[in-house]
Protein backbone atom coordinates (compact mmCIF):
# COMPACT_ATOMS: atom_id res chain seq x y z
CA UNK A 1 0.00 0.00 0.00
CA UNK A 2 1.44 3.03 -1.03
CA UNK A 3 2.48 5.85 2.09
CA UNK A 4 2.04 9.19 1.84
CA UNK A 5 2.55 12.61 3.62
CA UNK A 6 -0.20 14.71 4.51
CA UNK A 7 0.15 17.52 7.11
CA UNK A 8 3.90 16.12 8.03
CA UNK A 9 1.99 12.66 9.05
CA UNK A 10 3.07 9.50 6.90
CA UNK A 11 -0.12 7.93 6.25
CA UNK A 12 -1.18 4.67 4.75
CA UNK A 13 -3.74 4.74 1.72
CA UNK A 14 -5.30 2.20 -0.66
CA UNK A 15 -4.80 2.75 -4.13
CA UNK A 16 -7.72 4.85 -4.56
CA UNK A 17 -6.09 7.01 -1.62
CA UNK A 18 -8.54 6.23 0.85
CA UNK A 19 -6.92 6.39 4.68
CA UNK A 20 -6.56 2.60 5.71
CA UNK A 21 -6.58 3.48 9.44
CA UNK A 22 -9.06 6.21 9.85
CA UNK A 23 -8.02 6.86 12.95
CA UNK A 24 -4.98 8.71 11.75
CA UNK A 25 -6.98 11.13 10.27
CA UNK A 26 -6.59 14.83 11.80
CA UNK A 27 -8.81 18.12 10.34
CA UNK A 28 -5.12 18.99 9.05
CA UNK A 29 -4.83 15.88 7.09
CA UNK A 30 -8.36 16.46 5.37
CA UNK A 31 -7.38 19.89 4.10
CA UNK A 32 -4.27 17.56 2.64
CA UNK A 33 -6.45 15.16 1.04
CA UNK A 34 -9.06 18.17 0.29
CA UNK A 35 -5.69 19.78 -2.20
CA UNK A 36 -5.23 15.96 -3.40
CA UNK A 37 -8.49 15.68 -4.99
CA UNK A 38 -8.51 19.81 -6.57
CA UNK A 39 -10.53 20.77 -3.20
CA UNK A 40 -8.16 24.63 -2.69
CA UNK A 41 -9.86 25.07 0.54
CA UNK A 42 -12.76 23.20 3.03
CA UNK A 43 -15.18 25.56 4.16
CA UNK A 44 -17.85 25.58 6.37
CA UNK A 45 -20.41 23.32 4.41
CA UNK A 46 -17.71 20.80 3.65
CA UNK A 47 -16.76 20.68 7.69
CA UNK A 48 -20.81 20.01 7.92
CA UNK A 49 -20.57 17.23 5.68
CA UNK A 50 -16.94 15.81 7.37
CA UNK A 51 -18.18 15.90 10.46
CA UNK A 52 -21.29 14.17 9.94
CA UNK A 53 -19.44 11.30 8.37
CA UNK A 54 -17.11 10.49 10.94
CA UNK A 55 -19.73 10.77 13.73
CA UNK A 56 -21.76 8.95 11.44
CA UNK A 57 -19.47 6.07 10.84
CA UNK A 58 -18.10 6.07 14.17
CA UNK A 59 -22.21 4.80 14.87
CA UNK A 60 -22.83 2.70 11.99
CA UNK A 61 -19.79 1.17 11.63
CA UNK A 62 -19.87 1.70 7.85
CA UNK A 63 -19.15 5.32 6.13
CA UNK A 64 -22.69 6.69 5.25
CA UNK A 65 -24.06 6.61 1.93
CA UNK A 66 -24.48 10.04 -0.53
CA UNK A 67 -28.53 10.19 0.43
CA UNK A 68 -28.34 9.22 3.92
CA UNK A 69 -25.56 12.50 4.35
CA UNK A 70 -28.06 14.42 2.22
CA UNK A 71 -30.75 13.85 4.51
CA UNK A 72 -29.09 14.01 7.77
CA UNK A 73 -25.51 16.42 7.63
CA UNK A 74 -28.13 19.61 7.00
CA UNK A 75 -25.83 19.59 3.34
CA UNK A 76 -28.55 18.98 0.48
CA UNK A 77 -27.59 17.08 -2.08
CA UNK A 78 -27.45 20.13 -4.59
CA UNK A 79 -24.99 21.37 -2.62
CA UNK A 80 -23.11 18.23 -1.53
CA UNK A 81 -22.01 18.18 -5.68
CA UNK A 82 -21.09 22.00 -5.76
CA UNK A 83 -18.50 20.92 -2.50
CA UNK A 84 -17.49 17.58 -4.35
CA UNK A 85 -18.02 18.40 -8.26
CA UNK A 86 -15.52 15.37 -8.93
CA UNK A 87 -17.99 13.00 -7.50
CA UNK A 88 -19.32 13.33 -3.83
CA UNK A 89 -20.00 9.61 -3.45
CA UNK A 90 -16.56 8.93 -2.93
CA UNK A 91 -14.83 12.13 -2.07
CA UNK A 92 -17.03 12.77 1.38
CA UNK A 93 -15.57 9.89 2.41
CA UNK A 94 -12.22 10.33 1.24
CA UNK A 95 -11.48 13.85 3.41
CA UNK A 96 -13.64 12.37 6.19
CA UNK A 97 -10.39 9.45 6.25
CA UNK A 98 -13.55 6.80 6.02
CA UNK A 99 -13.01 3.81 3.71
CA UNK A 100 -15.19 3.72 0.50
CA UNK A 101 -18.54 3.79 1.19
CA UNK A 102 -20.07 0.20 0.13
CA UNK A 103 -23.61 1.17 -0.88
CA UNK A 104 -25.05 2.36 -4.18
CA UNK A 105 -27.25 5.43 -2.93
CA UNK B 1 21.12 -12.58 -25.58
CA UNK B 2 18.21 -12.95 -24.27
CA UNK B 3 15.73 -15.27 -26.33
CA UNK B 4 11.91 -13.25 -26.81
CA UNK B 5 8.89 -15.40 -27.83
CA UNK B 6 6.64 -13.17 -30.01
CA UNK B 7 3.25 -14.52 -29.53
CA UNK B 8 3.39 -16.65 -27.29
CA UNK B 9 -0.29 -17.84 -26.13
CA UNK B 10 -1.66 -16.60 -22.93
CA UNK B 11 -2.57 -19.18 -21.15
CA UNK B 12 -5.76 -18.04 -19.26
CA UNK B 13 -5.68 -17.91 -15.15
CA UNK B 14 -1.82 -17.42 -15.04
CA UNK B 15 -1.27 -13.81 -15.04
CA UNK B 16 2.26 -12.71 -16.26
CA UNK B 17 3.51 -9.18 -15.81
CA UNK B 18 2.33 -7.83 -19.07
CA UNK B 19 -1.29 -9.03 -18.31
CA UNK B 20 -1.23 -6.70 -15.38
CA UNK B 21 -3.82 -4.06 -14.94
CA UNK B 22 -3.92 -2.54 -18.42
CA UNK B 23 -4.47 1.40 -18.54
CA UNK B 24 -7.98 2.13 -19.78
CA UNK B 25 -10.03 5.47 -20.44
CA UNK B 26 -12.24 6.04 -17.49
CA UNK B 27 -15.93 6.59 -18.39
CA UNK B 28 -16.68 10.73 -18.56
CA UNK B 29 -19.97 10.65 -19.42
CA UNK B 30 -23.52 7.47 -19.70
CA UNK B 31 -26.25 8.03 -21.37
CA UNK B 32 -29.54 5.65 -20.02
CA UNK B 33 -32.49 5.01 -21.82
CA UNK B 34 -35.37 3.89 -19.70
CA UNK B 35 -38.40 2.06 -22.13
CA UNK B 36 -39.92 0.06 -19.51
CA UNK B 37 -42.79 1.23 -16.57
CA UNK B 38 -42.92 -1.46 -14.55
CA UNK B 39 -40.96 -1.15 -11.08
CA UNK B 40 -38.84 -3.78 -11.12
CA UNK B 41 -37.67 -1.88 -14.66
CA UNK B 42 -37.81 1.24 -12.99
CA UNK B 43 -34.93 1.53 -10.64
CA UNK B 44 -31.87 0.02 -12.70
CA UNK B 45 -31.67 2.92 -15.13
CA UNK B 46 -32.30 5.56 -11.77
CA UNK B 47 -29.40 3.99 -9.35
CA UNK B 48 -26.93 3.51 -12.55
CA UNK B 49 -27.55 6.94 -13.65
CA UNK B 50 -27.40 7.89 -9.89
CA UNK B 51 -24.13 6.25 -9.42
CA UNK B 52 -22.31 7.76 -12.29
CA UNK B 53 -23.36 11.16 -10.73
CA UNK B 54 -21.97 9.94 -7.24
CA UNK B 55 -18.32 9.42 -8.90
CA UNK B 56 -18.33 12.38 -10.64
CA UNK B 57 -19.46 11.18 -14.54
CA UNK B 58 -21.60 12.93 -16.57
CA UNK B 59 -25.36 11.13 -16.46
CA UNK B 60 -28.52 11.97 -19.01
CA UNK B 61 -31.55 9.59 -19.29
CA UNK B 62 -33.45 9.63 -21.72
CA UNK B 63 -36.95 8.10 -21.01
CA UNK B 64 -38.91 6.41 -24.17
CA UNK B 65 -41.85 4.07 -24.41
CA UNK B 66 -43.22 2.70 -21.20
CA UNK B 67 -40.36 4.67 -19.30
CA UNK B 68 -42.07 7.86 -19.61
CA UNK B 69 -44.31 6.96 -16.64
CA UNK B 70 -41.39 7.29 -14.56
CA UNK B 71 -41.80 10.88 -15.60
CA UNK B 72 -45.47 11.30 -15.94
CA UNK B 73 -47.03 13.70 -13.46
CA UNK B 74 -50.16 10.97 -12.81
CA UNK B 75 -48.08 7.54 -13.30
CA UNK B 76 -45.00 7.95 -11.39
CA UNK B 77 -46.70 6.92 -7.98
CA UNK B 78 -48.12 4.16 -9.24
CA UNK B 79 -45.36 1.87 -10.90
CA UNK B 80 -46.19 -1.68 -10.61
CA UNK B 81 -44.38 -4.79 -10.81
CA UNK B 82 -46.02 -6.93 -13.20
CA UNK B 83 -47.09 -10.87 -11.56
CA UNK B 84 -48.00 -12.28 -14.51
CA UNK B 85 -45.12 -13.05 -17.31
CA UNK B 86 -42.25 -11.96 -15.44
CA UNK B 87 -39.60 -14.22 -14.82
CA UNK B 88 -37.88 -12.65 -12.12
CA UNK B 89 -40.83 -13.99 -10.49
CA UNK B 90 -40.59 -17.83 -11.01
CA UNK B 91 -42.32 -18.79 -7.97
CA UNK B 92 -45.94 -17.32 -8.82
CA UNK B 93 -47.68 -19.25 -10.95
CA UNK B 94 -49.20 -17.36 -14.00
CA UNK B 95 -52.90 -17.95 -12.44
CA UNK B 96 -51.86 -16.45 -9.14
CA UNK B 97 -50.03 -13.76 -10.34
CA UNK B 98 -53.56 -12.83 -12.45
CA UNK B 99 -55.46 -12.71 -8.88
CA UNK B 100 -56.88 -9.31 -8.09
CA UNK B 101 -54.66 -7.54 -5.95
CA UNK B 102 -51.82 -9.71 -6.42
CA UNK B 103 -50.26 -6.92 -8.27
CA UNK B 104 -50.57 -4.36 -5.33
CA UNK B 105 -49.24 -6.86 -3.35
CA UNK B 106 -46.34 -7.64 -5.07
CA UNK B 107 -45.52 -3.83 -5.95
CA UNK B 108 -46.14 -3.02 -1.87
CA UNK B 109 -43.58 -5.62 -1.28
CA UNK B 110 -40.72 -3.87 -3.26
CA UNK B 111 -41.29 -0.46 -2.37
CA UNK B 112 -40.52 -1.82 1.36
CA UNK B 113 -37.85 -3.50 0.12
CA UNK B 114 -36.24 -0.75 -1.45
CA UNK B 115 -37.05 1.63 1.40
CA UNK B 116 -35.25 -0.57 3.75
CA UNK B 117 -31.98 -0.01 1.49
CA UNK B 118 -32.41 3.70 1.53
CA UNK B 119 -33.45 3.96 -2.08
CA UNK B 120 -36.29 6.11 -2.59
CA UNK B 121 -39.33 5.84 -4.42
CA UNK B 122 -39.40 7.11 -7.83
CA UNK B 123 -40.48 10.64 -7.49
CA UNK B 124 -37.97 11.14 -5.01
CA UNK B 125 -35.33 9.21 -7.10
CA UNK B 126 -36.04 11.36 -9.86
CA UNK B 127 -35.53 14.91 -8.34
CA UNK B 128 -32.65 13.37 -6.28
CA UNK B 129 -30.94 13.05 -9.96
CA UNK B 130 -32.03 16.38 -10.82
CA UNK B 131 -30.11 18.30 -7.93
CA UNK B 132 -27.40 15.59 -8.42
CA UNK B 133 -27.08 17.69 -11.95
CA UNK B 134 -27.97 14.41 -14.24
CA UNK B 135 -30.20 15.66 -17.86
CA UNK B 136 -33.41 13.76 -17.80
CA UNK B 137 -35.01 13.98 -21.12
CA UNK B 138 -38.23 12.87 -22.61
CA UNK B 139 -38.76 11.25 -25.60
CA UNK B 140 -40.68 13.34 -28.13
CA UNK B 141 -42.05 9.71 -30.32
CA UNK B 142 -43.48 8.28 -27.39
CA UNK B 143 -44.89 11.61 -25.94
CA UNK B 144 -47.25 11.81 -29.06
CA UNK B 145 -47.99 7.86 -28.62
CA UNK B 146 -49.18 8.55 -25.20
CA UNK B 147 -51.03 11.99 -26.39
CA UNK B 148 -48.72 14.17 -23.41
CA UNK B 149 -48.05 17.75 -23.00
CA UNK B 150 -44.83 18.79 -21.59
CA UNK B 151 -46.98 19.75 -18.57
CA UNK B 152 -48.20 16.18 -18.21
CA UNK B 153 -44.15 15.70 -16.47
CA UNK B 154 -42.78 16.57 -13.64
CA UNK B 155 -40.97 19.93 -13.79
CA UNK B 156 -37.29 18.10 -13.38
CA UNK B 157 -37.22 17.00 -16.97
CA UNK B 158 -35.10 19.04 -18.76
CA UNK B 159 -36.28 19.12 -22.51
CA UNK B 160 -38.55 16.79 -24.56
CA UNK B 161 -35.90 15.02 -27.03
CA UNK B 162 -36.36 13.59 -30.88
CA UNK B 163 -34.01 10.33 -31.40
CA UNK B 164 -31.62 12.55 -33.75
CA UNK B 165 -31.44 14.30 -30.71
CA UNK B 166 -30.95 12.25 -28.25
CA UNK B 167 -28.19 11.04 -30.17
CA UNK B 168 -26.43 14.64 -30.01
CA UNK B 169 -26.97 15.05 -26.73
CA UNK B 170 -24.98 11.90 -26.45
CA UNK B 171 -21.84 12.75 -27.79
CA UNK B 172 -19.07 10.88 -26.19
CA UNK B 173 -20.94 9.13 -23.65
CA UNK B 174 -21.17 4.94 -23.30
CA UNK B 175 -25.34 4.62 -24.38
CA UNK B 176 -27.27 2.00 -22.10
CA UNK B 177 -30.48 0.77 -22.92
CA UNK B 178 -32.72 -0.74 -20.54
Amino acid sequence: MPVVEYAGQSIEVNDEGFLMDSSQWTPEVAEAIAKEIGIDELNDQHWKVITFCREDAAKQGTPPGLRRISKNSGVNMKDLYQLFPKGPGKLAAMVSGLPKPQGCI
Amino acid sequence: MTTTTINEPVISGQPTVADEEPQREPIERVSIICSKGSLDMAYPGLVMANGARMMGIEAMVFFTFWGLDMITEKKVDNLHVATVGNPALPMMPTMVGGLPGMEAVASKMMKKQMEDLDIPPVREFIEMLSDAGAELYACRMAMDMFKLEETDLLPQVDEVLTVMDFYEKSAGAQIIFI
